[in-house]
């Protein structure tokens, strides 16, 4: 095992040298041919479509929520399982924390459809206004912020349903109290919420140049 | 991070393991089956416990050896379905677990057949925890070479086996040097092993191990006095690990009596309250508190410490170890009260 580990390591550092130095004299060639202003990440950004990064955070939004979720529910739902085996009045109790990550996901749906509202058929022949490309930034950074924060909300509340099961199984009596630190877990995903929606408020609808 | 991966192979695993620690005879309990004054009253009192379907279907006149042998059974039971739902890197662990009672198990049978017992009989005095396919097979060898070449290349143990190949013949002296170097080369590699697992895993491990590496190390140094154990050899049976390894161990190696070996361990802080008001070595019998049983609350102790954490493997062995405590209390209040000593009956180890 050492040996594979060692001959993908070696290997995997020969790829990012290869990359490295490729990148190196992509750069030195477009620099020192005087075309240096090519090298633009700005005008590469600008050159995106809007509908391109729409849609983007709408997709990291539903996408990293449901992971979350669906991380958070197997954590929890793993512990449940095993400490119903002895204990089965938990199984109905603890499905509280089944709920709460299940929550995460529906955050995000929510989000992905207001999210998709925004998106409408640009039929103007001046292309993108200004107020298309704002309303892109926003909704693929306020889906990302939304998406990352669902995603970490989903494992927190996993890992804290997963005590709280275990918890319970030992003793009825400290179910109540791992709850409220779980329900503290459960919040932190709707203030993504928020900001996603404050975010994301300002933006018209894609109209294009009228 | 190991939060987010664990629950994916051994999160249903801990669940059960816990509940089978919330099953461990609490200190009410232990109360209760210290008044008892017959073997029938004690086994009514144990059918409150996870022991009741293995013991409810036994004739009346129970004696302690069926009692142990049936306690027994439940923890084999309990370990097997673990066994049995686990999935890759939990899986390893518990069989890391069982290679201790394969070592038990070829010892146990090479020393009777030395002693011309019945095959079966040994057979059945096994622990079924270390139990595989080739053991039968281990009576018939009769030197080490024959005894690994033939049985034990093909079992987990070989790899321990490399240190005792160069033991010529079988004899009492032998075995028990075997025994010693077997347990030694596999508490390193369970606890190589542990370590690669990552925290926190590696941290509690560890703790446990190492008692148990200082414990076979004392052991050792108070068994050989008196044997022809060279000074050497003593050293080279003590694990590579531990609290007291290296510095305690090379002066443990060449003291010649037990009061060498008390003023030797006083000086270590964690051991200074382990050898209070302990007679070491020659018993004289009575209430004496045996070093023995020092260790065993200490053990106790961390294994109760691993159940504070969760999402680690440690777990698994710190339930086993204090079943194993359990079923011993138990065994021990069945003695004293089959034997009349009820003077003696409150010193088991209290767990809960």
């Amino acid at each position: 095992m050492g040996l594979s580990y060692s001959y993908s390591s070696y290997s995997r550092n020969l790829l990012g040298a290869t990359i490295a130095s490729l990148a190196v004299w992509a750069g030195l060639y477009l620099l020192l041919t005087g075309r240096g202003e090519r090298f633009n990440v700005g005008g590469y950004l600008l050159r995106i479509s809007p509908y391109m990064w729409a849609l983007y955070g709408i997709s990291f939004c539903i996408g990293l929520s449901v992971v979350g979720a669906a991380w958070g529910i197997f954590i929890a739902g793993t512990s449940i399982l095993g400490g119903a085996v002895r204990t089965p009045r938990i199984a109905t109790k603890n499905l509280i924390s089944i709920i709460f990550c299940e929550v995460v996901a529906i955050y995000g749906v929510i989000m992905a459809i207001v999210f998709s509202a925004k998106i409408q058929a640009v039929n103007s022949s001046a292309g993108f206004s200004r107020s298309d490309y704002y309303t892109g930034f926003s909704l693929f950074w306020g889906g990302l912020a939304v998406g990352l924060s669902n995603l970490i909300c989903g494992l927190a509340v996993g890992i804290t349903g997963s005590n709280a099961a275990v918890a319970d199984a030992h003793d009825q009596q400290l179910f109540v109290k791992v709850l409220i630190i779980e329900i503290f877990g459960s919040v932190i995903g709707l203030f993504g919420l928020i900001v996603g929606l404050l975010v994301t408020g300002k933006a018209e609808d894609f109209a294009g140049v009228i | 991070m190991n939060e987010i991966y664990f629950n994916a192979y051994a999160g249903y695993l801990e669940g059960v393991v816990r509940g089978y620690r919330d099953g461990l005879i609490t200190a009410p309990q232990y109360l209760n089956l210290t008044q008892c004054e017959t073997m029938d009253d004690l086994k009514l009192q144990l059918a409150t416990t996870d022991y009741a379907s293995f013991l409810q279907n036994e004739p009346s006149p129970m004696s302690t050896s069926t009692l142990s042998a049936r306690c027994t059974d439940a923890l084999v039971a309990e370990f097997q379905y673990l066994q049995q739902n686990a999935a890759e890197p939990i899986s390893k662990f518990l069989d890391y677990i069982t290679y201790g009672y394969m070592i038990d198990n070829v010892i146990l049978l090479i020393t009777g057949t030395l002693h011309e017992r019945d095959t079966h009989d040994l057979l059945e005095k096994c622990h079924p925890l270390g139990f595989f396919d080739t053991m039968p097979a281990l009576c018939v060898a009769t030197t080490v070479q024959d005894l690994y070449s033939t049985v034990l290349v093909d079992s987990p143990l070989a790899g321990y086996f490399r240190e005792c190949l160069s033991a010529e013949d079988l004899n009492e002296l032998n075995i028990e040097i075997i025994r010693n170097t077997l347990h030694k080369a596999y508490l390193e590699d369970f606890y190589a092993y542990c370590q690669s697992l990552g925290e926190p895993t590696a941290s509690i491990m560890s703790e446990i191990l190492k008692l148990e590496a200082d414990r076979r190390t004392v052991n050792i140094t108070i068994n050989s006095f008196g044997t022809d154990l060279s000074k050497d050899d003593r050293a080279k049976l003590y694990p590579r690990l531990g609290n007291m390894y290296p510095e305690a161990q090379t002066r443990l190696a060449r003291v010649d009596d037990v009061d060498q070996v008390k003023a030797i361990l006083e000086q270590y802080s964690e051991y200074k309250t382990i050898l209070a008001g302990v007679s070491l070595g020659a018993s004289t019998g009575g209430n004496d508190v045996t070093l023995e049983d020092r260790f065993f609350v200490r053990e106790v102790q961390f294994n109760k410490d691993s159940f504070e954490q969760q999402f680690h493997y440690g777990v698994f062995y710190s339930w086993l170890r204090l079943k194993e405590q359990e079923i011993r209390n138990v065994v021990w209040v069945a003695e004293c009260i089959s034997q009349q000593q009820k003077d003696k009956i409150n010193n088991y180890t209290s767990i809960y």
